[in-house]
């Protein structure tokens, strides 16, 4: 036998990993990444953060425009204004996401299906679209004003209704993803201590969901607080700070005062951001348990509460819908409700016509295609690449900041950065370019989330396997990432294209006659008065989602079933 | 199969130590491990093993050491330009992928032509007994069956040295039993220089040719199975590999040590001095209660205190010193019956000296 008490040298030699061509061009790809997004999103939000401290020939003159900001009460009121209608608009919705979301993942009512889907229509609708159906209903000349008893529609009332059915499927979704990961072991303790249902629900159901909860919580907070369409549609006089920005820029050609508004726009957005994200680092921690799901038992009368109470929620979302698409087929509100398609002939109400539809067309589907790619083989090359740990971090931290920035803000800060003398990419201004690299960053931080978890649901010794094959890690993403990954590629694709489609607020500041998109077109006939070409409008962008949904879904559903071999379930 | 002092090593590690941060997974790690051998490293969890397996495999470079394998430094060599196979606990088989296209993944990439890949699968797949799964996905195959898998994509390149990371540990009882003995066969087919991560010493034991023991990032003992069961190098080995009795003892002189009032003769090394504290350490299965003469060392009487049927066995409880049980002893159900051993029963036994393992005293221990 050996001995394996080895003669050892005096001093060990500190290892270096050799890098392989695979590491330096993962390397080489997370650097341009980071050029990438720094170029995107860094240096744009760093001009206008500069802008906000020049005056009107671009010299610094330090905080003066932000003292003169906060000295204008009628500037100021604005934060107050946005900071209600945010708060207001989050804590209507919570509750009432909360109990649909219950009544879907924690009861046994009938249509199920059916409720998720109308609950998630509007996702699909660019966010003008509930103001218009407001003002059909309870307008000047709405048929249901006289409800509001002498009130009008106009103001905080109809931001925050329109908010509330705009952010309803998005806090959904969150609280849906929470009560769906319960332990059915917990709820089975607590029957057997005889817990009464009441006590069950506060002390197992809501924490279980607490994390949940608080994120959406966040989400609706910043989605109200940052949009733009629905405050400029039915906003009246009531000043928030989005529509503040649009008037000073696009109003006044305030170009320094929009760029104050928009750094103060930015602060209750990061604000909110940060917060969610420590929040649910601490629940990472939490949810490790291994659970057993929960499957809901029939209980007639809860089924029954809370059937007649999604019913009611999904008939108002629907309904909502349903008046916008109404409005948009009727000869004359309120005098003539004869049907008609002339509503639909865009070029009759405004220059671009039917044209501005097909440039959002063009421009959803290159930013879905181009902002896939980016995004995916991104979180790939941070995923797995090795070593190199501060360029990784830094592509983290970048990939995650587009979340914490309003639309509008980036817009802005597009047109400061782009349209600065001393830019290179000048030439992009104005082009259909700019508003699809606006829209992949404005986008990117979800898209790329997704990724990020799909690639972590894999075997991450794939890549450790094939260089012990001697397989190139190029061959191995093609082979086996992409393919194993491609549901989730497909909803980031879409999510992309849809975003893409209805976005309002990141692409009002970036459109030139050419490239005016349908969006942008509902926001220019409504301010002209044909609101009912702006209900067409806004009907066609839903008609298009909704048929790019349902192709996702048709085609995520064949894949399943040629890829059921392999995939486990 | 086990190395010689004539041959020269296929992998040799020289001071290895693999820092993350401030912690020291690996401190100054030296071992060789010769062509054909099958090693395990047996550990609890925790002690580094699979570190000091990727290690050896590039996956995750060392902070400081060098390794050498098949004659070559390979210290600071990416795994992609290294010599081996890899079968991890989780199999990490390309789920869009047919056996076969897993089994030939690598050789795609060398070129082979279609026919020889498709020979070679075929080849493979018989050699790990799947001769007829080629067409089927990884999802479609028991625990077991992927296992094989693994093993056969990663013999497909035919590599200087199979590296499995607890390749049975995901898998039920039986299945392991019978794919210990399949591997253990493959490697002998093969002659291929295995090593293995385990901390199931059962495993190790029956598997290995030599088994490295290891705790908290150190090599404890290197030896075969054989030489780690019978004569543990520390008392961690002792209590890691196998059941063993822990007596606490004072050295008395050369050659003998004092357990409470009883007089044991033992081995014993130069470095315990007169008056020092000690553990002795001996198996259950080592304590003599048959054929005790006058003359048998280390000669005293315990007390039945508890008996454990265990089948073919009974594991008795002594007490001795007049005190709580506190010597285990594994007893044939033959000596039982004959002895007419029952709880309570006085009777000597005998600890054979050459049984008998010293070991410093450490606070851990009784
Ligand atoms: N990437 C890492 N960062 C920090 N610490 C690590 C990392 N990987 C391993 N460790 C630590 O190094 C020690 C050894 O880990 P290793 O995975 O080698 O243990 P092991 O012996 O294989 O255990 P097991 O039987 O649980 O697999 C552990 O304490 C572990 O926490
Ligand atoms: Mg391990």
């Amino acid at each position: 036998m050996t001995a394996t008490a080895l003669p050892t040298p005096a001093v060990a030699p500190a290892a270096r990993a050799r890098i392989d061509r695979d590491d330096l061009l993962m390397r080489i790809g997370i650097c341009v990444l980071i050029a990438w997004l720094i170029v995107t999103m860094a240096l744009p939000l760093w001009t206008l953060l500069s802008k906000s401290f020049q005056n009107q020939h671009g010299e610094f003159i330090g905080l003066a425009n932000y003292i003169r900001y906060f000295s204008t009460p009628a500037l100021f009121q604005s934060v107050w204004n946005s900071l209600y209608v945010a708060i207001t608009s989050t804590v209507i919705v919570l509750p009432l996401a909360f109990v649909y979301a219950y009544a879907l993942t924690r009861s046994c009512m009938p249509l199920k299906g059916l409720f998720q889907a109308l609950a998630l229509i509007p996702i699909l609708a660019p966010s003008l679209l509930p103001a218009i159906s407001l003002i059909y209903l309870f307008g000047n000349q709405g048929f249901l004003k006289d409800l509001l008893l002498g009130g009008s529609i106009y103001g905080a009332g109809g931001i925050i209704v329109s908010q509330v059915f705009y952010c309803f499927p998005v806090a959904l979704m969150i609280l849906v993803a929470a009560l769906s990961t319960a332990d059915a072991r917990l709820y089975e303790a607590a029957d057997a201590l005889g817990a009464s249902k009441t006590r069950v629900f506060f002390t197992v159901t809501l924490p279980g969901a607490k994390y949940g909860v608080i994120s959406a919580g966040f989400v609706v907070f910043t989605l109200v607080i940052t949009d733009f369409g629905i405050a400029k549609v039915i906003g009246g006089r009531f000043n928030v700070l989005a529509t503040d920005i649009y008037k000073q820029v696009i109003g006044q050609q305030n170009f320094e005062m929009g760029a104050v508004v928009g750094m103060i726009l930015l602060i209750p957005a990061v604000v909110a951001f940060a917060a969610d994200r420590i929040i649910q680092r601490r629940q990472v921690a939490l949810l490790s348990a291994r659970a057993v799901p929960l499957l809901p038992k029939p209980d007639t009368r809860r089924d029954t509460a809370l059937f007649v109470l999604c019913a009611v929620i999904g008939g108002l979302i629907f309904g909502i819908l349903a008046m916008s698409a109404w409005a948009s087929v009727i000869m004359r509100w309120p005098y003539n409700l004869s049907l008609t398609l002339k509503n639909y002939a865009f070029g009759d109400f405004d220059t671009n016509g039917w044209d501005a539809y097909w440039n959002s067309v063009l421009m959803a589907a290159w930013t879905a295609v181009i902002g896939t790619v980016i995004v995916f083989a991104g979180a790939w090359l941070l995923e797995k690449s090795r070593g190199f740990a501060v360029g990784r971090g830094v592509a983290q931290l970048l990939a995650m900041l587009p979340m914490a920035v309003p639309g509008l803000v980036l817009g802005l800060a597009y047109i400061f950065f782009f349209n600065a003398k001393w830019n290179p990419l000048g030439f992009l201004y104005a082009t259909l370019a700019i508003l699809v690299i606006n829209s992949v960053t404005h986008f990117y931080t979800v898209s790329h989330l997704t990724a990020t978890t799909a690639l972590k649901q894999m075997d991450p010794e794939f890549e450790a396997v094939s260089a012990s094959l001697k397989v190139s890690l190029w061959r191995t993403f093609a082979r086996v990432s992409v393919p194993v990954c491609l549901p989730a590629i497909l909803d980031i694709t879409i999510y992309l294209f849809v975003n893409a489609m209805t976005t309002v607020s990141a692409v009002i500041f970036l459109y030139s006659t050419d490239t005016k998109l349908a969006s942008v077109t509902i926001v220019n006939m409504d301010e002209a008065g044909f609101t009912a070409a702006a209900a067409a409008m806004a009907m066609t962008i839903v008609a298009t989602s909704a048929a790019v949904k349902i192709g996702h879904v048709l085609l995520t559903h064949r894949l399943e079933r040629t890829t059921q071999a392999w995939r486990r379930r | 199969m086990t190395g010689s002092g004539a041959t020269a090593p296929y992998l040799r590690i020289e001071r290895l130590t693999k820092l993350f941060g401030n912690f020291a997974a690996l401190k100054d790690i030296s071992l060789e491990i010769f062509p054909g051998e099958f090693v395990c490293f047996l550990g609890p969890s925790g002690c580094g093993k699979t570190t000091l397996l990727r290690a050896i495999a590039g996956l995750d470079i060392q902070t400081s050491g060098r390794i050498f394998q098949g004659g070559k430094e390979v210290s600071n060599l990416p795994s992609s330009q290294r010599d081996f196979g890899i079968v991890f606990q989780s199999y990490a088989l390309f789920p869009n992928l047919t056996v076969s296209a897993n089994v030939g993944y690598g050789l795609v990439s060398r070129g082979m032509a279609r026919v020889e890949i498709e020979t070679r699968v075929n080849d493979l797949l018989r050699l790990v007994g799947l001769p007829e799964s080629g067409r089927k996905y990884p999802a479609q195959l028991s625990g077991g069956q992927q296992q094989r898998v693994a093993l056969a994509r990663a013999l497909a390149l035919s590599p200087g040295m199979l590296l499995l990371d607890e390749p049975l540990s995901a898998l039920d009882a039986r299945v392991r039993a019978h794919l210990r003995v399949e591997i253990r066969r493959l490697h002998q087919r093969l002659a291929i220089t295995t090593i293995m991560v385990t901390h199931d010493q059962e495993e190790a034991l029956t598997m290995a040719d030599r088994i490295v023991v290891m705790n908290h990032g150190v090599i404890e003992q290197v030896g075969t199975p054989t030489e780690v069961y019978r004569r543990p190098a520390s008392a961690f080995v002792a209590d890691f590999v196998g059941t063993t009795n822990f007596l606490p003892a004072i050295v008395a002189g050369p050659g003998h040590v004092r357990f409470g009032a009883i007089n044991l003769a033992c081995d014993l090394d130069v470095q315990f001095g007169p008056g020092k504290d000690v553990t002795l350490a001996i198996r259950p299965e080592d304590v003599v209660v048959r054929n005790i003469a006058p003359s048998t060392p280390n000669t005293f009487t315990a007390r039945v205190a508890e008996i454990e049927f265990l089948g073919s066995f009974c594991r008795v409880g002594l007490a001795v010193n007049g005190g709580d049980p506190a010597l285990l002893a594994d007893f044939s159900i033959n000596a039982v019956r004959d002895l007419g051993i029952a709880e309570g029963k006085e009777m000597p036994i005998a600890l054979p000296p050459d049984r008998l393992r010293v070991f410093p005293r450490q606070s851990s221990l009784p």
